[in-house]
């Protein structure tokens, strides 16, 4: 079908081929499931190793940064293909990304300052570390 | 050398050519979503600054596992996969839609925005079911040396450690009528709930069954207002996404961008929509997969 130039602030038209465009929707969309077909896989293993005697912090800690590292997989996907950022001008997407690089002090800082809170009150405050800690059993504890 | 810069500056601002090649609406539409993002993502660093603060959080796939018309049957992740499903494919519908809009397709825009609201339609079903469960739940909790039946709400968190077996049983004698009745009915249903609930103590005590009694602490009240809060909030912009896919398919059915020979205000949806999608991913990684 014939595109035409859509806006007088649109200086040329993105070229968008009907068979490429369904090609790359489809290889996303079954990108996307299969990410999180894999989370899911992953939930579910962190699960069981919970259910079990003397879980591993250490593996339930590195499958949550598995998860981790395959949303950031999808969010990528989503914002460059669906959102079609990755189809505009380099100057425009690092209008958007930049900024978004705050979020890398953002969630170190305060998770840092929370982790902190726990260590200080579990130091000082005798009520809260034993109402709250769970030695005797090989329950869930993030 | 100078001259080549001044060139080369001249060819982006002197007019005539769109530095970012976007209209307007569009990019401040991205703006907007940016802005968001950083809301969304406030909210999510404060539940994650507050979880690092707690030497107990509860198990994600504790507290989601029920399905619509399971039961008591338990399905960790079942359910949520289920709404993530449902948004990932309204994200592509919607794709599909902007795509109809490219080429002028009206009927393609009317059918795939149509698919697009369904789904946001299933997916806030899926999100008040969820809702109503967790807050209209009956779990095992020990209080005071005694177990209370309470649901997941913004003050109260059912989903503490599991209590030692020994202590449990305690807490059962402690315990008023009406919750034995209910412990015995949540595992035998043979029995009707007025019959158990003329029943007295003693014969109650003796018909639970006590190797299913499984009754926890109560756990830190934080869980819930994040979760209410965050995705009522995604929610909420779910709701909004939809309104505003509805209006969109009125006005393609009414040939508004026909007369104005493009679709891009469809673009202009769809990016809100993806976000949320965007969003959902994130919600789905915080609150129960991690």
């Amino acid at each position: 079908m014939e595109q035409q130039l859509m806006s007088p602030e649109m200086t040329f038209q993105h070229h968008t081929d009907d068979a490429e465009f369904k090609r790359r929707v489809r290889k996303t969309t079954i990108l996307l499931s299969v990410i999180t077909i894999f989370e899911l896989a992953i939930g579910l293993t962190i699960y069981t190793i919970h259910k079990g005697e003397n879980p591993s912090h250490l593996l339930v800690l590195m499958f949550k940064g598995m998860v981790c590292i395959l949303t950031l997989a999808k969010a990528y996907y989503i914002v460059s293909v669906f959102m079609h950022l990755g189809d505009e001008i380099r100057n425009m997407i690092m209008t958007i990304v930049v900024p978004l690089m705050l979020f890398i002090w953002f969630i170190t800082a305060f998770l840092i300052d929370g982790n902190s809170y726990k260590n200080l009150r579990n130091k000082y405050d005798s009520h809260f570390r034993e109402s709250t800690s769970v030695e005797h059993k090989p329950a869930a504890k993030e | 050398m100078a001259s080549t810069a001044t060139v080369h500056q001249t060819k982006w601002w002197s007019g005539g050519k769109s530095p970012f090649n976007l209209e307007y609406g569009k990019l401040m539409m991205w703006y907007f979503l940016m802005s968001d993002a950083f809301t969304f993502g406030a909210f999510l660093i404060s539940y994650g600054t507050v979880r690092f603060s707690q030497n107990f959080w509860p198990d994600p796939n504790v507290v989601f596992n029920a399905f619509p018309g399971a039961g008591h049957a338990n399905l960790p992740l079942a359910f949520v996969s289920v709404m993530t499903f449902i948004l990932i494919i309204s994200s592509v519908t919607m794709v599909l839609a902007v795509h109809a809009g490219h080429n002028n397709d009206k009927k393609g825009v009317v059918k795939w925005l149509f698919w697009t609201i369904i789904g946001g339609l299933a997916f806030l079903s899926c999100q008040a079911w969820e809702w109503t469960h967790l807050l209209t739940g009956e779990h095992a909790a020990l209080v005071n040396g005694h177990i209370e039946l309470l649901p997941q709400t913004t003050s109260i968190n059912p989903w503490g450690p599991l209590v030692d077996h020994s202590v449990a049983i305690d807490a059962l004698k402690n315990s008023t009528p009406q919750v034995i009745a209910r412990l015995v009915h949540e595992h035998d249903a043979s029995h009707s709930l007025p019959h158990l609930l003329s029943l007295p103590k003693e014969e109650l005590l003796g018909m639970v069954n006590t190797a299913e009694l499984h009754v926890r602490q109560t756990g830190p009240v934080a869980f819930g207002g994040y979760f209410f809060g965050i995705t009522g909030f995604h929610g909420f912009h779910v709701f909004s996404g939809v309104i505003i896919n509805i209006i969109m398919l009125i006005m393609t059915q009414k040939d508004v961008f026909a007369r104005r020979g493009h679709y891009l205000m469809i673009e202009k949806a769809g990016l809100y929509w993806h976000f949320v999608d965007l969003v959902w991913v994130f919600v789905f990684l915080c609150f129960y997969l991690i």
